[in-house]
C-alpha cells in the first residue's frame, strides 16, 4: 500500500479520490474513525439499555463522545514533532497537578482524584495515562535504540513518580494503566529480555511486602473476593456473581436488546459503568460479545500498524504504547467482568459511561491519526 | 554521520517491528483466552446461569383462598367475610411524610398507637412496600379519603376480607371463631396450602370443618427486580374458595332458646329425633367471637378466662352435670326390661329409704313426708326417689351400667365438634380402677336418682332422650348438613332391642303425664294443642348431711341445685328431643321445664304438622 500510495501522490490530483484527499488534509485515518464511531454508537445503544432507557443519560454520554471526537480531531492536526516538543513541559505540569490533587484535591468515594477548577472537575491522573508514555517516548528517542542501562534507569524513575502519586490517591486501576503504558514504551524500545526477566523476578519477590504493607484493605479484599467470590455473595462478591450470571445466561444469541433480565431488573451492579460488558453479553450473547472483541482487536491492529509505519522513534513508541494500553483496558475490563481477573476499576473503552476516560482514549487515537497522517512522503 | 543515522533508523525500525510482533502474538493469545472464557460461561455453563438468572427474578406469591361461608338451616348467614378497609402508605411516592400524616389526621382518626406502629414499619420495610397506617376504616372515613385520593399520592385504601359473625354471641359456642394462625396451628395444617392464609379456625365448627372451609391456595408467579419490587405477573393459578357450610341449627329457634335461658348460666340442646340434626345448641354465658378474629387484647382475654361463669366454655359439650331425676325414665325402663318391677308393682314411700340388712343410713326422698303407696308410673310423675332407690338396688350397678351405656351415657356422642366430654357412667370396674375401692350399694342408690358419680353433658342428655323417644333407635347428633354424619344410621343397641314395645309405651305415657297430669312435676307447661313427654330433674350441687335441712335462703347462689328438664314432642310421634340444664336454677319443674316449653312451643308453632 505504501508504494502504491506514494506513487499515487505524485500523480495528478484527480487520480486520487477526492474523499481520500479530504481525509488526508483533515489528518483523519478513515478505518480508525469508522471503527471508533461504530464503537461509540454501540456504546450509546448499550447504555440506553443499561440505564433502564434513560435517554438523558444517553444524551450526556453522547455529548462526551462528541467532545472526545473533537479533541481527537484537534490532536490529529498537531504534528508528532509538536507533540514531542511539548512532552517534557506537559509531563512536568501534570506531575505538579498530581501533587496538588493529593494536597488540595476533592474527595469522592474515599479517593482523592479530582482537582476542582471551578468551571469543571479535572482528573490529572487520567491525563497522565497519555502524558507518561509521551514523556518516556521523548526521553528514549533522544538516544539510539535499544536504550542503555543508565537511560533505562532514569526512565523507570520518571515513570514511577506518577505511578506512585496516582496509587496514593488511591486509584490502583489508573496507576496500573499508567505503569503499563510506560512499560510498553520501554518494551517496544527494545528493553533487553534478560533485564525484563530480572525485573519480573524482582516484582515477584516484592509482591509479598507490597500485598502486606502497600495495598489498602479494599484493594486486598477485591483480590480475595476475586479468588473466592462465593464467600461474600452479598458484599463485593455480589458484583462478580451477578455479572457471571448475566454473561452466562446470555448464551449464544443473547436475550435481545433491552431484554436482559439481570440488567433490566437491577441485579447487576455498576452496570452502566465498569460492568457494561455484562449487559452487552447478556443481551447480545456470545456472538455479539465476540464481534465486539473483534472490533476492538481491529482497532488495536490498526494502531499497531500505524505505529510500525511511523517514521521516527518517538511516534513509533508513542503509537505502539497507545495501542497496547488500549488492549490492556479491554483485557482487564472483560477479564474482570467475566471473573478471570480481580475487580479493578477499569472501564470498557468508549462503551462504559464516564467522561474522562472517553476523552483520554480518543485523545490517544487523535495522536495515532496525527502520527499516520503527518508522514513525509518521499518523492520519486 | 548521516549514514550511521540511517543505519540506526533501519535497525531501530526492525527492532520495533520484532517487539510489535511479540506484542501482537501476546494480544491474540489473551483475546483467545477471553473468548474461551465466553465459551465457558455462555455455552458450557449456559444452563446453570440461566437457572440462576431465572431464580433471581421469578418469585411465587401465594393468594389465600376465600373462606367458605356458614349458614343456618334456613340460609341465614352465621359467618361471613366482610370487606375491611385499611389505610396504607407507599413511602417512595410521598414527598413530605410529616405533612401527609398531618393531612390524613384531619380526615381519619389516627391514634398515637397507629402512628408508633407505622413509624416502626416505615424503618423496617422497603420504600415501595405498602405500610398500613390505620385498620378498620369506617365508611365515612373511606369516603372522605377516596374523595381526595387523587391529591394524595402514595395513599391507598386496601380492602381485605375479614371473618365476621353477624349473630355474635348467639352462635359463639357452635361456630367457634377464627384467629391468626400461630405456631400451634402450623403443626396441624398443610403449610403450603396455608401460606397465603392469615386466619384458621380455632374452635367450634370453624375448627372442625377447617379443611372444607379453607379452600385451596392460589399462586402468582411474578417477576421482581433486585430489590424485590413486583414488576409484572407471569402466570397465575387462582385460589379455590372454601366450601360453604349449612348448619342443622335453626337460627331463630336458637335465639328463642338463648332468650329463654336468659340470665341463667346453663345449656339447651334440641335435636331432631328422626335424623340427629341439632336444632339448637345454647351455652350461657357466651362471648362475642368477633373480638377474637383480629386478636383479642390481653386484658379482655383474661377477663373472659378468669370469669367465674366461664363464658369461653361450651357447656353443651363440656359441661358435666349430674342428671338428677331426669335419669329416672331410663332406670324405670331398665327395671321393666329386667322384670325387677312391672306396671303394677307398688312400694310404700315413707320419705326415706334404708338399705335392707345394711347400715342404719337413711336415703331421703325430696318429699319429706313421703309419697305413700306408689307404682312406677306415679313415681315418674311425682319423681319419687324412694321407688328408684329400691329399683336401683334390685337392678344393681352391673345391670344399670350396660343399660345406660346403651343410651350413650358415659361416651362421647361423636358430634362434629373439635372437643367433647364423655361424661361419667360409673361401674364396679370403673370404681375399682379409678378409685381403688369396692362398689358400695349406697352408690347404686345415688346412681338410681341421677346423683353420685353419674355425670352427663347436655348433649348426651338430649341424645339419650332422642333414643328414648325413638324407642331405642339411636341417631347420630350432628351440626352440619350433608357432611357424612348426616347419614341416617338408626342403629338399635342390642340391649335396647330386647326392650318390649309395651315397656317403651309405658315410660312414654308416664313421661307424658309428668307434663299433662295434675300431679306431674312439669304440669305448669301443659298445653292443649299438643302433648309433650318430659321429666324434670333437680341435681344437688353439693352434698347435704343426712340431718341437715336444705334451706334455699341459706345457700349461696353458686351452690343452689341445678334445674334440669328433658322432653320430647309431640309425645305420640316425636320429632324433637330437648335437654335443658339451668345451673343453680333451683327446681327442674319450676325453672327448667318452662324454658324448654318456650322452645318446644316455638318449634311446634312453626312446624305444626
Amino acid at each position: 500500500m505504501n508504494s502504491m500510495q506514494r506513487n499515487r501522490l505524485t500523480e495528478p490530483n484527480q487520480q486520487i479520490p477526492l474523499f481520500q484527499q479530504w481525509l488526508q488534509q483533515l489528518h483523519i485515518d478513515f478505518p480508525l474513525l469508522v471503527s471508533l464511531f461504530i464503537l461509540g454508537l454501540t456504546g450509546l445503544f448499550v447504555l440506553y439499555s443499561a440505564s433502564s432507557q434513560d435517554l438523558n443519560e444517553v444524551q450526556k454520554h453522547g455529548i462526551k463522545l462528541g467532545f472526545g471526537f473533537l479533541i481527537m480531531l484537534f490532536l490529529a492536526q498537531l504534528s508528532p514533532q509538536t507533540l514531542k516538543r511539548w512532552s517534557p513541559p506537559i509531563f512536568a505540569i501534570t506531575i505538579l497537578m498530581l501533587v496538588l490533587v493529593i494536597l488540595v484535591g476533592v474527595q469522592v468515594k474515599g479517593a482523592q482524584r479530582w482537582l476542582d477548577l471551578y468551571l469543571f472537575r479535572f482528573q490529572p491522573s487520567e491525563l497522565m495515562k497519555l502524558v507518561a508514555p509521551m514523556a518516556l517516548a521523548w526521553f528514549l528517542a533522544e538516544a539510539a535504540m535499544p536504550p542503555r542501562i543508565g537511560r533505562l534507569a532514569v526512565s523507570v524513575v520518571l515513570l514511577s513518580i506518577p505511578v506512585v502519586l496516582v496509587a496514593i490517591e488511591p486509584d490502583l486501576g489508573t496507576s496500573l494503566l499508567i505503569a503499563s503504558s510506560g512499560f510498553f514504551v520501554l518494551f517496544l524500545a527494545g528493553l533487553r529480555w534478560r533485564i525484563l526477566g530480572g525485573a519480573s523476578l524482582l516484582l515477584v519477590l516484592l509482591a509479598w511486602p507490597l500485598w502486606r504493607y502497600v495495598l489498602l484493605d479494599y484493594q486486598r479484599s477485591r483480590v480475595l473476593t476475586f479468588l473466592h467470590p462465593e464467600n461474600d455473595p452479598l458484599g463485593s462478591g455480589y458484583h462478580i456473581i451477578q455479572s457471571k450470571i448475566a454473561i452466562g445466561s446470555g448464551g449464544l444469541y443473547g436475550k435481545g436488546w433491552l431484554n436482559g433480565t439481570q440488567s433490566q431488573l437491577d441485579f447487576l451492579p455498576e452496570r452502566h459503568t465498569d460492568f457494561i460488558f455484562a449487559v452487552f453479553s447478556e443481551e447480545f450473547g456470545m456472538i455479539g460479545a465476540t464481534l465486539l472483541i473483534l472490533l476492538y482487536l481491529f482497532i488495536i491492529m490498526r494502531g499497531m500498524y500505524i505505529a510500525s509505519q511511523a517514521q521516527d522513534t518517538f511516534s513509533r513508541l508513542l503509537g505502539g504504547s497507545i495501542s497496547l494500553t488500549f488492549f490492556v483496558y479491554i483485557f482487564v475490563n472483560i477479564g474482570m467482568v467475566s471473573g478471570l481477573l480481580p475487580v479493578v476499576g477499569v472501564p470498557l473503552p468508549l462503551i462504559s459511561y464516564g467522561g474522562t476516560s472517553i476523552v483520554t482514549l480518543l485523545a490517544g487515537f487523535g495522536m495515532l491519526m496525527s502520527i499516520h497522517t503527518h508522514r513525509k512522503m518521499l518523492s520519486p | 554521520m548521516r549514514r550511521e543515522q540511517l543505519k540506526d533508523y533501519f535497525s531501530e525500525a526492525r527492532l520495533f517491528r520484532n517487539r510489535a510482533i511479540v506484542s501482537i502474538i501476546m494480544i491474540l493469545i489473551l483475546i483467545g483466552l477471553l473468548i474461551t472464557r465466553l465459551v465457558y460461561l455462555q455455552i458450557i455453563d449456559h444452563k446453570h446461569y440461566t437457572t440462576l438468572s431465572h431464580d433471581n427474578r421469578v418469585k411465587l406469591i401465594p393468594i389465600g383462598p376465600t373462606r367458605g361461608l356458614i349458614y343456618d338451616r334456613n340460609g341465614i348467614v352465621l359467618a361471613e367475610n366482610l370487606a375491611a378497609y385499611r389505610l396504607e402508605i407507599i413511602p417512595e411516592q410521598v414527598k413530605d411524610m410529616e405533612q401527609l400524616l398531618a393531612q390524613l389526621a384531619q380526615l381519619v382518626d389516627i391514634r398515637e398507637h397507629d402512628l408508633k406502629q407505622f413509624k416502626k414499619s416505615l424503618r423496617q420495610k422497603r420504600t415501595f412496600d405498602n405500610i398500613p397506617l390505620r385498620f378498620y376504616l369506617n365508611d365515612h372515613e373511606v369516603a372522605r379519603i377516596s374523595a381526595i385520593q387523587h391529591r394524595l399520592p402514595g395513599v391507598e385504601i386496601v380492602a381485605s376480607l375479614n371473618r365476621h359473625y353477624p349473630l355474635g354471641q348467639t352462635f359463639a359456642h357452635v361456630l367457634g371463631y377464627v384467629g391468626r394462625k400461630d405456631i400451634q396451628d402450623l403443626k396441624d395444617i398443610d403449610n403450603t396450602n396455608y401460606i397465603g392464609t392469615s386466619h384458621v379456625g380455632k374452635s367450634g365448627i370453624e375448627k372442625f370443618y377447617e379443611n372444607q372451609l379453607h379452600g385451596t391456595v392460589g399462586f402468582q408467579q411474578v417477576e421482581t427486580n433486585a430489590r424485590g419490587r413486583v414488576l409484572r405477573v407471569l402466570q397465575q393459578t387462582p385460589p379455590t374458595a372454601g366450601e360453604d357450610l349449612h348448619l342443622t341449627i335453626d337460627a331463630p329457634m336458637q335465639a328463642v332458646a338463648e332468650q329463654a335461658l336468659g340470665e341463667f348460666n346453663g345449656s339447651i340442646v334440641t335435636i331432631d329425633v328422626r335424623n340427629g340434626q341439632i336444632l339448637t345448641m345454647v351455652s350461657n354465658p357466651g362471648f362475642d367471637p368477633n373480638q377474637f378474629v383480629n386478636g383479642i387484647g390481653y386484658k379482655e382475654y383474661s377477663a373472659l378466662r378468669e370469669s367465674d361463669s366461664q363464658p369461653l366454655y361450651n357447656r353443651a359439650l363440656l359441661g358435666r352435670y349430674p342428671p338428677g331425676s331426669t335419669i329416672k325414665p331410663f332406670i324405670g325402663l331398665a327395671g321393666l326390661k329386667y322384670g325387677i318391677t312391672n306396671e303394677h308393682y307398688e312400694i310404700f314411700c315413707p320419705g326415706y329409704y334404708i338399705i335392707p340388712y345394711g347400715e342404719e343410713r337413711k336415703f331421703r326422698d325430696w318429699k319429706k313426708n313421703g309419697h305413700g303407696t306408689i307404682d312406677l308410673k306415679h313415681s315418674l310423675i311425682e319423681s319419687c326417689d324412694v321407688y328408684f332407690y329400691d329399683l336401683a338396688l334390685n337392678l344393681s350397678i352391673d345391670r344399670i351400667h350396660p343399660f345406660l351405656h346403651g343410651f350413650g351415657f358415659g361416651q362421647k356422642t361423636g358430634i362434629d365438634m373439635p372437643v367433647e366430654n364423655g361424661g361419667l357412667l360409673p361401674s364396679r370396674q370403673w370404681k375399682r380402677e379409678r378409685r381403688r375401692q369396692p362398689w358400695f350399694p349406697g352408690e347404686t342408690l345415688n346412681t338410681g336418682i341421677g346423683q353420685g358419680f353419674l355425670l352427663t353433658t347436655p348433649l348426651q342428655l338430649a341424645t339419650a332422650t332422642a333414643t328414648l323417644a325413638n324407642k331405642g333407635k339411636a341417631v347420630q347428633p350432628h351440626l352440619v348438613l350433608g357432611h357424612g354424619l348426616s347419614k341416617n344410621n338408626q342403629d338399635i343397641d342390642p340391649l335396647l332391642n330386647t326392650v318390649q314395645q309395651r315397656h317403651w309405651d309405658y315410660i312414654h305415657t308416664a313421661m307424658t303425664e309428668v307434663v299433662h297430669s295434675h300431679r306431674g312435676t312439669a304440669r305448669r307447661i301443659a298445653n292443649k294443642k299438643f302433648k309433650v313427654a318430659g321429666k324434670t330433674g333437680t341435681a344437688q350441687v353439693f352434698g347435704i348431711k343426712q340431718e341437715e335441712e336444705y334451706e334455699v335462703e341459706n345457700v349461696a347462689i353458686k351452690l343452689r341445685d341445678h334445674a334440669l328438664f328433658i322432653a320430647f314432642a309431640p309425645a305420640k310421634h316425636p320429632r324433637i328431643a330437648i335437654a335443658v340444664v339451668v345451673e343453680n336454677g333451683g327446681g327442674g319443674g319450676s325453672v327448667a321445664a318452662p324454658i324448654a316449653s318456650k322452645i318446644i312451643n316455638y318449634y311446634m308453632a312453626k312446624d305444626p304438622s
